[in-house]
């Protein structure tokens, strides 16, 4: 009611100011009402929104426990820079079965060699190839939705 | 030289041979000295500046296999950009800082000329076939002067292990007892690497 009342006045002054007017009211209607924000927050759409702040991959560290059966274990030391292309696998530089004695390195799983008909090849399957499709670095950041999960007690160390 | 050695010109050797031995009436000993000097000044600044000229990223970037192919890899890299700003250029790792092997370094380039003459890299293609062999011989080259350039600011003597994270304290230690050099482990890391195919079937598709 207020809000067309104002319009209405602002219409009858014939005032170049309407259209900037009308915006600002929209706006605020929209989110304020039913609830819904966007993800830029309530910036009017001309602003700019402050950007999230930067997450840091974390440093290296001893590997990261799985938490359930069959989890891709994580990858626990930043990957900057790292190339996977048909030339060359950065991974594999350290993690294939022939350089992860010197590297120091937990070798690829054994199942990396089967392509989909279970045939075992004697290189990683393509695959499986690239590494970060599965296997993905940390940032220090909290989870998206709260939630209650709790780790298998069988496979996780705990805390 | 050889035409003048040809024709009549064998003369004109024995000439100049015997102005070179003439002691010189004309000008005082003083000015000879000094023109000398004077001129060994110009010469050798002009020589060593010209030397330095084709010791910029600018140069390098000046001829397109450069710009377009391992330049844009670089600027990848954390040799090219990094928190602390400090940026190793082209001739940090690829010229010796030390005079003599400089000047080595130099001579050898010649033959990079003469390829660039020859467009043996001119194209994408052409130089992707032949970027294992050229990393070869950069890979051959630290080897052999235990990764001096690397060491220009890089010394194992001054790095703080417990400052360094997990993996590197680690492969540091052991390279170090190992007798390894920096190019033994850290390779690929201002350029792509080439196909691995032929130097680690392991790392590499299929």
């Amino acid at each position: 009611m207020k809000k067309t009342a104002i319009v209405g006045v602002m219409l009858a002054l014939g005032t170049a100011a309407v259209v900037p007017a009308l915006h600002g009211q929209a706006g605020n209607g929209s989110s304020g009402g039913n609830g819904v924000v966007s993800l830029r927050g309530n910036v009017a759409i001309d602003e700019t929104s402050r950007p999230p702040d930067l997450k840091r991959w974390q440093r290296d560290r001893r590997p990261l426990p799985r938490q359930h059966v069959g989890q891709p274990p994580l990858i626990p030391h930043s990957i900057k820079g790292y190339k996977i292309n048909l030339k060359f696998n950065k991974c594999l530089t350290c993690h294939s079965w022939a350089n992860a004695d010197e590297a120091g390195a937990p070798k690829v799983s054994v199942t990396h060699f089967k392509d989909r008909e279970g045939n075992v090849l004697a290189n990683i399957a393509p695959r499986r190839y690239f590494c970060t499709q599965c296997h993905v670095p940390q940032v220090d950041a909290p989870p998206l939705v709260e939630n209650t999960f709790e780790p298998l007690r069988t496979i996780h160390p705990g805390r | 030289m050889s035409q003048a050695r040809d024709g009549d010109g064998g003369g004109m050797v024995a000439r100049v041979r015997s102005w070179l031995r003439r002691p010189c009436g004309r000008w005082s000993l003083g000015t000879v000295l000094g023109g000398g000097f004077v001129a060994g000044i110009v010469f050798w600044g002009g020589f060593n500046t010209a030397m330095e000229a084709t010791n910029t990223e600018e140069f390098c970037i000046s001829c397109h296999e450069m710009r377009e192919f391992v330049y844009q890899e670089y600027k990848d890299t954390i040799h090219y950009s990094n928190r602390t700003g400090v940026r190793a250029t082209c001739p940090d790792c690829h010229v010796p800082k030390e005079w003599i092997y400089k000047f080595v370094r130099k001579i050898q380039a010649t033959n990079e000329l003469f390829h660039k003459v020859m467009g043996s890299i001119s194209t994408r293609e052409k130089f992707e076939a032949k970027r294992l062999e050229l990393a070869r011989h950069v890979w051959d080259s630290m080897k052999k002067t235990d990764s001096r350039e690397c060491r220009n600011c890089h010394e194992f003597e001054s790095m703080d292990f417990t400052e360094q994270q997990r993996r590197a304290v680690r492969q540091h230690i052991k390279g170090l007892e190992g007798g390894k050099t920096c190019i033994d482990c850290h390779k690929g890391i201002a350029h792509s690497l080439p196909d691995l195919r032929e130097v680690d079937a392991s790392a590499t598709a299929g």
